[in-house]
């Protein structure tokens, strides 16, 4: 009887030290809901594409004046799509890297296309006019389009630039397989130890599944 | 019979409870490490040069545990919306020294020449230091999970609370996501 007595106590005892903690937990809970309700980012684009996502299609105006969606690439096997930008150092440090993408890529299947997110009127430097300037100095050997409007990136989820999708033609349509970095140091393109979307690019050559799938970098935000 | 019964229904309110403890855990890892004093001192012998520091002896700077606010922004000269927002973030170092709250600049430049150039024509009262690690992927998740890698962002923590914001302030916003961390 005492020990029924005793193990009724316990489990008195735990029931309610056990409340006392889901209460804190709710408080907390509540607290942080209120929160998160303030942080809100003025604009919300984080709901983009996921890997595995169908991408739809688009069309866009390409420096040259033609209009480009991944459609017209009937021979493609996929896409090396980059938000970038003629401001963004980022995308500035980037640029010789993407030419070489193109050029290894886009005969085996995987042209870089490149979309310009920025609206030229909070970045006159990223105007269309511009990006032609950029583009023949360049000597760009992809598609460089403005996203007129600004409607495309917040499909994509795209936050900065430069900002890389790599998308395989499947049976489904247009899939995102890789969201992320082109590598691991903007630095230096000669101490690069992880090129993420060479490796994705391969395996889907390769008919793998690609590794890494996301991977994040700092870049300059979207002006809008 | 019934004393094997009670035993098991004791197992049992156990168990539930200690995963419940689990997610508490969790929830207020962030709050938990320890730095020593050192780093004030090393951030003193530094005054006319900016620190450079790689994300390991970075990330110190994120768990400070003591009684002030941190506000831990990052920026780089060549973001138009973080410099704009620089005298903000001064003004909130000036305004609440007094209420605890300590402002950490983090360059994200890679061009330090630039960054100096900019640091001799625009006097920054607040802690500086120049973040300069390329691999980027190992780190920003560090930062927050929430961040995407774009700049500006901020971190606010301190008393227990931490906030990650990947936009830009106005000094409004500021002062008022602020009173939410001293007024708590």
């Amino acid at each position: 009887m005492k020990t029924l007595k005793l193990a009724v106590l316990a489990i008195l005892f735990i029931t309610f030290s056990c409340k006392d903690k889901k209460k804190e937990d709710t408080t907390n809970a509540k607290a942080k809901t209120i929160a998160e309700n303030v942080e809100k980012p003025k604009k919300e684009v984080n709901n983009g594409y996921q890997v595995g996502d169908i991408v739809k299609d688009f069309s866009l105006k390409n420096v040259d004046g033609e209009m480009i969606s991944m459609g017209n690439f009937k021979d493609a096997k996929g896409f090396i799509l980059t938000f970038t930008c003629n401001t963004c150092p980022y995308s500035v440090a980037y640029e010789d890297r993407l030419i070489e993408l193109d050029k290894k890529y886009a005969s085996k299947g995987y042209p870089v296309i490149a979309i310009n997110p920025n609206s030229p009127e909070a970045r006159p430097d990223d105007s269309y006019e511009k990006m032609q300037v950029r583009a023949k100095e360049k000597g760009f050997t992809f598609p460089y389009m403005l996203d007129e409007g600004q409607k495309v990136y917040p499909q994509f989820g795209a936050t900065r630039t430069p900002h890389m999708y790599v998308i395989a033609k499947t049976p489904k349509g247009h899939q995102v397989k890789y969201i992320g970095a082109i590598d691991d140091n903007y630095k230096d393109a000669e101490a690069v130890s992880k090129r993420y979307v060479e490796d994705a690019v391969n395996a889907l050559l390769e008919g793998k599944e690609v590794e890494v799938k996301t991977t994040k970098a700092i870049g300059c935000s979207i002006k809008v | 019979m019934l004393q094997k019964s009670i035993f098991i229904s004791i197992c049992i309110l156990f168990f539930s409870c200690k995963s419940e403890t689990k997610q508490t855990n969790v929830a207020s890892v962030d709050t938990t490490s320890k730095v020593e004093a050192k780093l004030n001192a090393e951030a003193k012998t530094t005054t006319t040069e900016i620190p450079v520091l790689n994300f390991e002896q970075f990330e110190k700077y994120l768990q400070i545990d003591d009684d002030n606010i941190h506000v831990v922004n990052f920026w780089a000269t060549w973001c138009a919306p973080c410099v704009k927002e620089l005298p903000y973030f001064e003004a909130v170092n000036a305004a609440y020294k007094g209420k605890n709250v300590k402002v950490l600049l983090v360059s994200l430049d890679f061009n330090l020449k630039k960054l100096n150039v900019f640091l001799a024509k625009n006097e920054l009262k607040s802690e500086k230091v120049l973040l300069d690690d390329p691999d980027q992927n190992a780190w920003i998740s560090k930062v927050s999970k929430d961040w995407s890698g774009a700049i500006p962002a901020t971190v606010i923590y301190g008393k227990g609370k931490r906030k990650f914001y990947e936009h830009s302030f106005t000094q409004a916003e500021l002062e008022s996501e602020l009173r939410n961390f001293i007024n708590q």
